[in-house]
């Protein structure tokens, strides 16, 4: 029964992936009929040859440092509101406040990262402040969540101790709880703001700054010497990323 | 005796750390141009009051329903379609890029040859290149290059899902255990056979579990391209956004939230099947 199906499952899957094929309408045929596959080859050699002058370079490197600029400080807007919100929804004021945080949180982090900056770059207007409380809301639903469980299952009894002896709620907190908790929302933190270094590098494209910015207004312009520099230079900010972060999890994570 | 002593002895170190923080994050604030202040402006405040106030009710005539249906089905299409293709790229490309399928490891102690390495790594090369460039960005380059629609998302995500899907394949296929393959490649099989018959049946789970993880993943990744004209549901939140269209905008998101929902529990259930 249960080998029937799988069958049944498998011919699903198959069908679904013939019935995109066909609703898409989508010729693959067509790309490589006639000269189509020629064009596409002269506008990708287009890209072979970057444009590596110092001008050039330099308006990249303005833009790498806005796109980092923007992750940095968007992350740690992100960490302050999340750790806001992680409170109430961590159940510290009660119920109700509770799941109407926890539904906050959740539209926060349900929509994408692209969507919030189209819509705070109309209300914001266009430039790298869009972009940047585009990461700073969308991550403050995702860290206030993480926040929120740490926050649960960090153990109770050194603030309690400090209730006990009299100290107040903030101090209990501040020496109680945070000094557990601490290095939990350092690692959230950190691996979210490793996450909005690849996100704000494209958050550009709907005119939120940074590198995506560069790359969508020369591709606009047909100008695919600069456009492959600036992909070139996202690539470069990618890997850096990846390797620092894996060189820093080795390091503390894999020992700590 | 000892008095009471209510400061913290540890206060000035940790002002002196947040003080050097602000002090290296303050250009970071200046290039970010960062000023929340613009979104409780004034007339800022206005248009932006109109276009949420419109969110409600969500826009539901039976023509812009058809719509939302239509780009619903093409987001889902794009995402499928991509994936088929890029499975279609990724499993030779995965069984290249792997040290598994080996001959040379075989009979020296899952120790590949230096010949053979070489040769992987131009595999393994193209693999990083194709998931290190951000989907979007190849959605943004296929629009150029195709035009606007549907083809540009599926190729975008055929090729990043192609370098993702072909380097974990890859790990995975190293990662079971090697010895029934390697016994099969000394007994005189052939490398193919040996894989489907030694590595298969144990990678085989793992491999269908990341698959339709990925699937998932590419329905919200085929949402956000179609931000740069590449089809779905993506293309008409950004029409719509465009035309402060503020009904369709809270329906075509709550859309979104449906779809993502729905393939997140289909995505569960079908791993649980499979796996």
């Amino acid at each position: 029964m249960r080998r029937l199906g799988n069958i049944a499952l498998l011919l699903a899957i198959l069908a679904a992936v013939v019935a995109s094929f066909a609703y898409l309408g989508m010729g693959l045929g067509a790309l490589v009929e006639g000269d189509n596959l020629k064009q596409m080859g002269a506008y990708a050699a287009r890209f072979l040859q970057p444009d590596l002058s110092s001008g050039h370079l330099q308006a990249i490197g303005r833009g790498a440092l806005e796109t980092l600029a923007m992750s940095a400080v968007g992350t740690l807007l992100a960490a302050v509101f999340g750790l806001l919100l992680a409170l109430p929804a961590a159940g510290r004021f009660g119920g109700v406040a509770q799941s109407l945080v926890r539904l906050l949180l959740n539209a926060l982090r349900a929509i994408p990262e692209l969507v919030w900056a189209a819509l705070m770059v109309l209300a914001a207007g266009l430039g790298p402040n869009a972009g940047t409380l585009a990461l700073a809301l969308h991550t403050a639903g995702v860290l206030g969540r993480l926040f929120a469980e740490a926050l649960e299952n960090t153990p109770t009894a050194p603030a309690e101790a400090i209730r006990l002896q009299g100290g107040g709620q903030i101090a209990a907190f501040c020496y109680g709880t945070l000094p557990n908790l601490w290095p939990q929302l350092l690692a959230y933190t950190l691996y979210r703001w490793e996450n909005n270094i690849r996100m704000a590098s494209v958050l550009g494209f709907v005119g939120a700054g940074g590198l995506g910015q560069m790359l969508y207004i020369s591709l606009s312009l047909f100008q695919e010497a600069q456009a492959s520099t600036v992909i070139l230079a996202m690539l470069l900010l990618v890997l850096g990323v990846d390797a620092l972060s894996g060189w820093t999890r080795q390091r503390w994570v894999r020992t700590g | 005796m000892l008095s009471r002593d209510t400061r913290d002895p540890a206060a000035l170190p940790r002002l002196l750390l947040t003080v050097l923080a602000i002090a290296l994050l303050w250009p970071g604030i200046q290039l970010a141009e960062l000023n929340p202040g613009v979104l409780i402006a004034g007339d800022s405040q206005s248009e932006m009051g109109h276009f949420v106030s419109a969110f409600w009710p969500p826009a539901h005539s039976p023509d812009f329903l058809q719509l939302l249906l239509d780009a619903t089905l093409q987001t889902l299409a794009i995402a499928t379609a991509g994936m088929a293709i890029a499975l279609l790229l990724a499993v030779p490309a995965a069984l290249a890029a792997s040290r598994a399928l080996s001959l040379s490891a075989a009979s020296r102690g899952g120790r590949p040859g230096a010949l053979g390495q070489a040769l992987r790594w131009p595999v393994r090369g193209l693999l990083i290149f194709l998931r290190s460039v951000p989907e979007i960005v190849w959605a943004l380059l296929f629009v150029r290059a195709v035009g606007l629609g549907p083809t540009a998302g599926v190729l975008a995500i055929a090729i990043t899902y192609a370098g993702m899907l072909g380097k974990v394949y890859a790990e995975i296929f190293e990662s079971v255990d090697q010895r029934p393959m390697h016994v099969l490649l000394q007994a005189g099989s052939g490398r193919l056979a040996a894989f489907a018959y030694g590595s298969l049946p144990n990678a085989a789970a793992e491999l269908t579990s990341y698959t339709v993880y990925r699937w998932e993943c590419a329905i919200r990744a085929s949402v956000v391209m179609g931000f740069v004209g590449a089809g779905g549901l993506g293309q008409q939140i950004d029409l719509s956004l465009r035309m402060f269209a503020g009904s369709e905008v809270a329906s075509m998101l709550l859309t979104f939230l449906l779809l993502v929902l729905l393939a997140d529990t289909l995505s569960r259930v079908l791993r649980g099947r499979l796996a």
